[in-house]
């Protein structure tokens, strides 16, 4: 049944000054890396992916960046506090090959942390390039040490690679052979990453994300052009072969009102 | 077999993607075309853009779910470039809203001879500011619009109205004495709401939404036919139809065609396509030769 369920927030993780992971008890099941859920506020309701899927100890988690006033408000919040919550929704990443480059930019590593653990349990190798925008905001290198083989990358220098994610992905591609890449963060960045996915003929995956309103495939909000497949439905991952089809990728998206907004 | 028309409009079959489900761009009404709809209904939209309500905006319940999206849209000239980019390969029905005649007007006089028909939505069931079924509960404000948008454009007009009145019959009436060309019956039922059990608050942000799905699906039909025996205009039916034995039935009530809404969420985009094919087969093993032939059957017996 499609409504929320209003749950505990277990703990909280301070990730970065403006990034925070929420970890909740829930009963993992068929939750997929790249599946997202409704976060309830009480106020309004918007799309997270989930940064953690612990089948083990039964916990899932979000990785929230603090942008607004709907993630000020979650921010805000502390271990016993309340969130209501519904999903999972949509299509995950596919874990597929025995290598595979994960490419994230900011608080889109969210999800591939969840990518990265996944693979990991099914004894899939995974390259992780963490990219910020300096060593403050990478994500996840502690937890994710053991996990992945992380290649951190600042824009400033100031940790691992100076430079932007996708930079490092084509020094790392000339050197090294991989059966998938998975990609999740700005979408002009995972625009060349797939760009460059096509140029070595690897198989890529990306994550989308549009203004949501049903996430359950009726309201026609989150439509993309051309093909008007939904993001929380068909999407919010897509493969690259289906990029070409996904004209608005990478150039715009729409408002709540569904007027484009270029990137 | 399945070919039939709507107001003089040619349709490949009597399925339409109803006003409000997915819509809103070409892009997802041109799916629905080829998922098999015999016509599409754009999101209903307005002279001025409109974000609609906060979210929670759709909530499910036994039998359907309830929505209050609260009308958003891109605004009419976002919508002519969508209308632009339209494939063509069905007719297309142009779902417009607004407070008063003057604005429904407005928006009309702008799509004119953009679409093949325009469906007027004086019936949604948790507009605010004078939208929606405010107009539709009242028949001298139900005509007032009709007359005023029936004088401007050339295009076929149909009136989409709620069900959430006392007597629907007068106000079926009074559309068609303003001239509306065909009816549209029914929209979502209630408001309805639901509560949450661990904080006590109303789950959709609005808190009020209407019901759509299976379990509205007596009233619609209930609708139709009482409507049918009081009218001569075209209606088509919609409320919480999933199947072609759903269809079957309207069609017996009196609609002419019918639109398909929440069953895109059970069944997805290839409900219309499946609809069709059930609807094929049953004709076929009734010795029905036309769409038109089972057309308020259910009034003869």
């Amino acid at each position: 049944m499609n409504i929320p369920k209003v749950v505990e927030i277990k703990r909280v993780i301070q990730e970065t000054d403006t990034v925070k992971t929420f970890i909740f008890d829930w009963p993992v099941k068929e939750e997929v890396p790249g599946q997202f859920m409704m976060i309830w506020n009480f106020e309004d309701e918007k799309p997270m992916s989930m940064s953690l899927i612990d089948p083990i100890n039964n916990e899932m988690g979000f990785t929230i960046r603090n942008v607004g006033k709907f993630t000020e408000s979650i921010h805000r919040m502390e271990a016993g506090d309340k969130l209501g919550i519904r999903g999972p929704y949509g299509r995950g990443f596919e874990i597929a090959g025995l290598k595979v480059l994960a490419v994230g930019g900011g608080v889109g590593m969210a999800p591939l942390a969840a990518f990265a653990e996944e693979a990991s349990r099914m004894q899939v190798e995974v390259d992780l390039i963490s990219a910020a925008a300096t060593q403050d905001e990478l994500l996840f290198m502690d937890r994710l040490d053991k996990t992945a083989e992380l290649k951190a990358c600042t824009d400033d220098g100031t940790y691992g690679f100076c430079g932007f994610g996708t930079e490092l992905a084509e020094e790392v591609l000339k050197n090294n052979s991989y059966d998938m890449i998975v990609t999740c963060g700005p979408e002009v960045m995972m625009k060349k990453i797939v760009d460059l996915a096509e140029k070595h003929d690897i198989p890529a995956q990306f994550s989308m994300e549009r203004y949501m309103k049903c996430a359950v495939g009726i309201c026609g909000q989150c439509c993309v052009d051309d093909t008007g497949w939904r993001v929380c439905k068909e999407g919010p991952v897509f493969w690259s072969d289906e990029v070409r089809l996904i004209v608005e990728f990478g150039k715009y998206r729409r408002s709540a009102a569904g007027r484009k907004e270029m990137f | 077999m399945l070919e039939t028309d709507i107001c003089k409009i040619k349709m490949k079959n009597p399925t339409m993607l109803a006003a409000g489900i997915m819509g809103n761009t070409a892009a997802s009404l041109n799916w629905a075309a080829r998922s098999g709809a015999g016509a599409v209904v754009t999101k209903s939209f307005s002279m001025e853009a409109n974000p609609g309500y906060s979210n929670p905006t759709t909530v499910e319940v036994t039998g359907g779910f309830i929505n209050a999206i609260g009308l958003s849209n891109p605004g009419v000239e976002a919508l002519k470039d969508e209308l632009n980019k339209l494939d063509g390969s069905v007719p297309a029905v142009a779902s417009i809203y607004g407070a008063n005649s003057n604005e429904f007007q407005n928006v009309a006089i702008k799509i004119d001879g953009m679409v093949d028909m325009i469906e007027l939505n004086v019936s949604c069931p948790h507009a605010s500011g004078g939208c929606g079924s405010s107009i539709g509960q009242d028949p001298n404000a139900t005509a007032k619009i009709v007359k005023a948008v029936k004088k401007e454009v050339n295009i076929p007009i149909i009136v989409k109205l709620t069900p959430n009145v006392t007597d629907l019959v007068e106000i079926a009436e009074a559309a068609q004495k303003a001239g509306c060309d065909a009816l549209t019956l029914i929209n979502s039922v209630g408001p309805g709401m639901r509560i949450d059990l661990e904080t006590a608050q109303p789950i959709l942000h609005n808190k009020f939404g209407g019901v759509s799905g299976p379990a509205i699906k007596p009233i619609a039909l209930r609708c139709v036919y009482e409507v049918y025996e009081a009218v001569n205009v075209p209606i088509i039916g919609v409320g919480g139809i999933r199947d072609y034995k759903d269809s079957v039935e309207f069609l017996f009530a009196g609609a002419s065609c019918v639109q398909i809404g929440t069953a895109v969420y059970y069944e997805g985009m290839d409900v219309f396509g499946d609809i069709c094919q059930g609807l094929d087969k049953f004709m076929v093993s009734k010795d029905y030769s036309s769409v038109a032939d089972m057309v308020g059957k259910a009034h003869r017996n």
